[in-house]
């Protein structure tokens, strides 16, 4: 296995375990959730082959689902959200294109373009993950408000994350 | 047939993200369905150390509030001993007493603000405990027991969109069904109680009995609010759960020894009708 493999492994587990032990117990008013393990497949090189790319998403997903007991639902959106990137990557291409080898981060393309970038993503896992579990749009407004609330928690601690690593990288 | 394999290579990430999806929603409706002993849930052994691990890493914060649970728990078996004693004599009570028997187990994973609620508990089949059983803590009703591994189970909640409970008011005895709207973990819906009944707020509505999972009479809350619609069928309730499922450290399963004779005279009795 090749060096990135290795690392795609370890951040892989990492993130999982992360999410349940810690942020499944962080819920702010009982409506903010923080998905951080989205970041994970955000973070994978640029040309990650998407068959791969959905692939490992479904694998980490159905991974959450098990400790969230509800199999099928993290997966689904975490699978919709790797299918999509990969346009979005082709849709908002900076200037001069991509660095090759380099991740789609924060560090390497400034502030502006990660939130173009992150936004939309973690908004579409949020809207499908919330409203797949209510299974439906019978409370449409609490719904919602989950959805937004969750989507600045998620989003925060994504940022938090992304200037914590860009300034050891420095 | 080479075009038709072309299209299906060249739109091949489409095709896969497809049968993923449909893969993914057949899981989910699969799962939804009550009652499972399936693999895949945190139920299974490696998961559910996870999340002891972490839960017991946790409890040390929370030690003091479980301390407090422990004792007025303590406190209300010993008023119930008091009485039992005082009753021993009259032969009555002893037909409820061989009726069920109760396994205690402490909570290993609970959550209460997703739409569908589980909780993981630290005992399974070696306990004896079974899919469809009861679950109630000392304060009320708290679930059913969805699924179970050798050491460990899973519960739904009564806070879960899915889940209905069989109810009735303990004041003028109607029955209604208690199900959760998916928005505050305190309040419940008491659904289906018709216009002619007068309920009022402070009525205690407790578990029926009417089916074989819940014993009759398990306290489920207090009704916190009443409002009837000049058109509507049905009073629009909301109960307030008398236990607070945001603080739940144990809970005790209820192995009802009747059930399955229960069941299969109800087999019977329907499998009879012509």
């Amino acid at each position: 296995m090749s060096r990135s493999g290795i690392f795609v492994v370890f951040y892989f587990i990492l993130y999982l375990l992360v999410q349940v032990m810690l942020f499944k117990q962080l819920v702010l008013f009982n409506t903010a959730f923080c998905f951080v393990y989205v970041v994970f497949i955000l973070m994978l090189p640029i040309e990650t082959n998407p068959l791969i790319l959905m692939g490992i998403a479904f694998l980490l997903g159905i991974s959450i689902d098990i400790f969230y007991d509800s199999l099928g639902l993290h997966a689904m959106s975490l699978v919709l959200v790797a299918y999509v990137r990969n346009y979005l990557l082709a849709t908002i291409t900076p200037q001069g294109g991509y660095d090759a080898g380099e991740g789609p981060t924060l560090a390497s393309n400034g502030l502006q373009w990660f939130l173009v970038y992150s936004i939309p993503l973690v908004f579409i896992h949020h809207f499908v993950l919330f409203f797949t579990e209510a299974g439906g749009f019978g409370v449409f407004w609490f719904t919602m408000l989950k959805v937004i609330t969750s989507l600045a928690f998620t989003m925060t601690v994504i940022l938090f994350l992304q200037y914590f690593s860009f300034e050891r990288r420095r | 047939m080479q075009r038709l394999l072309n299209f299906f290579y060249e739109y091949r990430a489409f095709f896969t993200f497809l049968l993923l999806e449909l893969f993914c929603a057949w899981l989910l409706i699969e799962n939804n369905q009550y009652q499972s002993t399936k693999f895949f849930n945190s139920s299974n052994r490696l998961a559910a150390n996870i999340l002891s691990f972490s839960q017991g890493s946790r409890e040390y914060f929370s030690l003091r509030q479980i301390n407090e649970e422990v004792s007025r728990e303590n406190s209300q078996m010993r008023t119930l001993l008091e009485q039992l004693t005082r009753d021993a004599q009259s032969a009555s009570t002893k037909d409820s007493l061989v009726r069920y028997e109760f396994v205690s187990a402490k909570v290993l994973n609970n959550s209460v603000a997703q739409f569908k609620n589980y909780i993981t508990i630290n005992r399974g089949r070696d306990a004896g405990i079974e899919p469809g059983m009861a679950a109630i803590s000392s304060f009320g009703a708290v679930g059913k027991v969805k699924a179970v591994s050798e050491h460990f189970s899973v519960l739904i909640s009564i806070l879960n969109i899915d889940e209905q409970v069989s109810s009735t008011l303990k004041r003028t005895g109607n029955f209604g069904t208690i199900q959760w709207d998916g928005t505050d973990p305190r309040l419940v819906n008491l659904l289906y109680v018709p216009r002619h009944v007068q309920p009022l707020v402070g009525d205690t509505v407790v578990t029926s009995g009417y089916n074989a999972v819940f014993p009759g009479g398990i306290m489920i809350g207090i009704i916190q609010d009443v409002k009837l619609k000049d058109e509507a069928l049905f009073y629009d309730i909301r109960v307030e759960l008398s236990q607070d499922f945001r603080r739940l450290s144990f809970v005790k399963i209820i192995k009802s020894k009747l059930k399955s004779e229960l069941d299969s005279l109800e087999t019977v009795t329907i499998g009879k009708v012509p």
